[in-house]
């Protein structure tokens, strides 16, 4: 789905988080949102997902202005840094939560249910650990739990708030790697933020740079190496 | 602001959960605070300053003044010295030690009571030794001090305990350094750190100690204008009917009593509240 | 009566725990850098045992002295056995009570505002700041068939004052901040995340609580519903005056064991106390369980 932002601005109190950002994202692009602390590159992405209230401008999904949609209709697939896992439900019950959650004329049945969950985990490789609880899983794993659960919903478009922030350099690496070969194999439209260049330059197909809530720069990868 | 929305309760459930609260505190504390002060004073100011000139309710008022000021310095001397001893040392059976010192919370009070009077009561293991040494402890002051001892005996330990342990050890360490003896240390250093934790463990000790009932209840023997307590005053006024008011009046003594120690619990948590065990280290 | 995991009234945090958890460690050597560990802990443990162990080792020998044959023949009475079975029911009704309120309660504070919030929150904590006798007696006032709840309440057909009804109003006085206290700092800490994530999963913010927000803070809710209980079964001067202390009616343990040491029958006391000590145990230790049960994913 393409993704239009149209003049967005978001105010906290008087500080201008975002101001006046213009943005199109093509579908199935991988865009990276990169700068320093307070350029307000998470308040973008937050403002996407609908957890951030919008002050001006408009998003839009596909040919629908989202702007006043609630986060739970958007249908966006939201990760965050430290993973927000249900630690008192199993990776199972976890990845399929948005599935069991739906009213009952969009909920698929229980074992379709089922299945998709474990299909999905295949894909994000933890197969075999349905029945684990998070707190038994490593750092790595737990976030490709909570890809997994975004991706269980089948979103308009991926959100990923510093994925991989709160791992260590080894398995960030690795992660980065395994990412980009997901995004190519399931073609969601991807957009993630991160504060660190090379990780924005290797991942992404674009890079946005944001600083002090506008928009600084787009560019290709190549062009910023 | 749409998206706002789905995070939180709709209005009309928000302003229902709110005025569901307010009917429920409402009716269940603030009115039986209310009723104390207008049944005291429903005959009047005058007759409710005369329920105060009364011999035995003047006893009742000392007793309770002296009960307290012997019960709650001593347990605070207590809880000092056991929260300086877990909080400053390792030593084995420190958590037996904690949970011993919790022990008295868990008991009814008149379980409380009670022990005291199957130790020193006339059946009790010493009670036949008291009578031939003509020692009165049940149905006195000794045995009313121990019984409110026992009961508010935790209060001022495991507000220090947390609190000390939460400060840990240097400050007294670099004062050692420095030369100061353990004493100096302590009283120097150790002190002024705690010392809003100290003032909030003692003032729920004494509303404690002031108030209690059940456990002095037990122990007293309801000799009137001699071991009735303030709150065994208010049990005797009551059950009398002439005396229904006069009850009320000693009883909006107490109230006024816990409304202040309210006051104060909520002024420490406010201003001093990093210094509180009781707010800090929430988990 | 577990006490090192249950918060205490005015501490939502056990004794036990210290801020930096450290490893058991013997002492390598009596050598300690701080001075004045004799004489606090000598101290310490002298002033407990006079104070506490003896006088509770006392109950103990003399339980002990009746044997659990012994115990079970005083308990044999119907009298007692109703006593018991009030004090205890009761206590189970008012901490059901005050968990459902409670948790409205906690939950309005922590998460909304409104004029006069302040006083309202300072307010609960009267049932632990309010003698217990006060309490016992304006309870009463209030409920009485000419007082101002009675009255109305009277109209409609309900008598609340000498009544068990009245046992069940006076224990969800006193029991009602222990569940507040203890859940609204949890309340407070509860991650914002999560709500969001579900959220974005397309969960209605019905979903949200039941699902996700409850589960989180169950076992700081048993918590204060078990402190609630334990404190319901062994109140004595806030029930008292509003129950009707009719025996095998209106009459809770406590009062039965006054009753019993009056009558010099401390054999019966001491029967009682045991039983209700015992049952306290048991009922807490299977909470802890529930708690540690809701913990296992921590």
């Amino acid at each position: 789905m393409d993704i239009s932002i149209r003049q967005l601005g978001v105010r906290y109190g008087d500080v201008n988080a975002l101001r006046g950002v213009d943005l199109e994202i093509p579908s199935g692009e991988l865009l990276a949102l990169l700068g320093p602390s307070g350029s307000g590159k998470t308040t973008l992405l937050r403002a996407i997902a609908g957890l951030e209230p919008v002050d001006s401008g408009q998003i839009v999904f596909g040919k629908q202005d989202a702007t006043r949609l609630s986060v739970q209709e958007r249908r966006v697939g939201f990760v965050f840094q430290h993973y927000a896992l249900f630690k008192h439900m199993s990776v199972l019950d976890n990845v399929t939560f948005g599935l069991r959650m739906r009213g009952r004329d969009t909920r698929p049945p229980n074992d379709e249910i089922g299945r998709r969950g474990r299909e999905l985990l295949e894909l994000v490789q933890l197969g075999g650990l349905e029945d684990r609880y998070p707190n038994q899983l490593s750092g790595g794993q737990r976030q490709r739990v909570a890809l997994a659960r975004a991706l269980a919903i089948e979103p308009s478009v991926l959100l990923l708030d510093e994925p991989f922030g709160a791992l260590d350099a080894k398995v960030r690496r690795e992660l980065r790697v395994w990412l980009r070969q997901l995004h190519d194999d399931t073609g969601y439209t991807t957009i993630f933020v991160t504060h660190d260049e090379s990780e924005a330059t290797e991942l992404a197909d674009r890079v946005v740079t944001l600083d002090a809530g506008k928009i600084n720069t787009q560019a290709q990868p190549a062009a910023l190496a | 602001m749409s998206s706002r929305r789905a995070l939180s309760e709709p209005r009309a459930i928000r302003w229902l959960l709110i005025a569901i609260t307010l009917a429920f505190l409402i009716v269940f504390l603030l009115l039986p605070l209310l009723i104390v002060f207008t049944q005291a004073l429903s005959h009047g100011l005058g007759t409710f300053l005369r329920s105060f000139g009364d011999a035995d309710t003047l006893a009742a008022i000392k007793l309770t003044l002296i009960t307290a000021a012997i019960a709650v310095p001593l347990n605070s001397i207590f809880g000092i010295a056991a929260a300086w001893a877990i909080a400053k040392f390792d030593f084995r059976g420190k958590n037996l030690l904690i949970t011993l010192i919790d022990l008295p919370f868990s008991v009814s009070p008149v379980i409380a009571g009670m022990v005291f009077v199957l130790l020193f009561g006339r059946q009790g293991w010493l009670g036949p030794w008291m009578a031939a040494h003509d020692i009165k402890i049940i149905f006195a002051l000794p045995g009313i001090v121990l019984a409110t001892v026992f009961v508010t005996f935790p209060f001022v330990a495991r507000e220090l305990i947390p609190l000390m342990q939460a400060q840990g050890t240097e400050e007294e360490q670099a004062a050692l350094t420095l030369g100061a003896s353990g004493f100096r240390t302590f009283w120097h250093i150790t002190l002024p750190n705690i010392r809003w934790g100290l003032l909030y463990g003692v003032l729920l000790c004494n509303a404690r100690a002031m108030g209690e009932f059940g456990a002095v209840s037990v122990v007293s023997g309801h000799i009137r204008g001699l071991t009735n307590t303030m709150p065994l005053q208010v049990e005797l006024l009551y059950n009398d009917p002439g005396a229904y008011s006069a009850a009320f009046a000693v009883a909006s003594l107490l109230a006024l009593l816990g409304f202040v120690t309210l006051a104060l619990k909520n002024f420490l948590e406010w201003r001093h509240g990093d210094e509180l065990a009781a707010l800090r280290g929430r988990t | 009566m577990n006490a090192t995991t249950l918060p205490s009234p005015s501490a939502a945090v056990p004794m036990g725990t210290s801020v930096a958890p450290r490893a058991a460690r013997p002492a390598k050597s009596l050598r300690r850098v701080l001075p004045g560990f004799g004489l606090s802990l000598g101290f310490t443990l002298t002033y407990l045992s006079l104070l506490v162990l003896i006088p509770l080792a006392a109950l103990f020998l003399r339980a002990a002295g009746l044997g659990v044959d012994g115990i079970l023949r005083e308990l044999a009475s119907a009298r007692v056995q109703h006593a018991l079975v009030l004090s205890f029911g009761g206590a189970l009704a008012a901490a059901a009570i005050n968990t459902v309120f409670g948790t409205l309660i906690a939950w309005t504070f922590v998460r909304y505002e409104f004029p006069g919030k302040r006083i309202f929150h300072a307010m609960i904590d009267l049932p632990f700041a309010l003698p217990t006798a006060v309490a016992g007696i304006a309870l009463t006032a209030l409920y009485s068939p000419h007082g101002w709840l009675g009255a109305p309440l009277a109209q409609a057909g309900l008598k609340v004052a000498y009544t068990q009804l009245g046992i069940v109003v006076a224990m969800v006085f006193i029991g009602l901040p222990f569940v507040v206290r203890t859940l609204e700092p949890v309340l407070e800490d509860a991650e914002k995340q999560l709500e969001e994530v579900a959220a974005t999963l397309g969960a209605t913010r019905l979903q949200t609580v039941v699902h996700i927000i409850l589960p989180e803070v169950l076992p700081a809710l048993l918590t204060g519903a078990a402190l609630a209980f334990a404190r319901a079964v062994g109140e004595y001067g806030s029930i008292i005056f509003i129950a009707g202390n009719v025996q095998n009616v209106s009459e809770i343990a406590p009062l039965l064991i006054m009753i019993r040491l009056d009558e010099f029958n401390y054999a019966g006391a001491t029967a009682l106390a045991a039983a209700m000590l015992a049952l306290s145990f048991v009922v807490l230790f299977a909470i802890n369980m529930m708690q540690a049960w809701s913990r296992r994913h921590e």
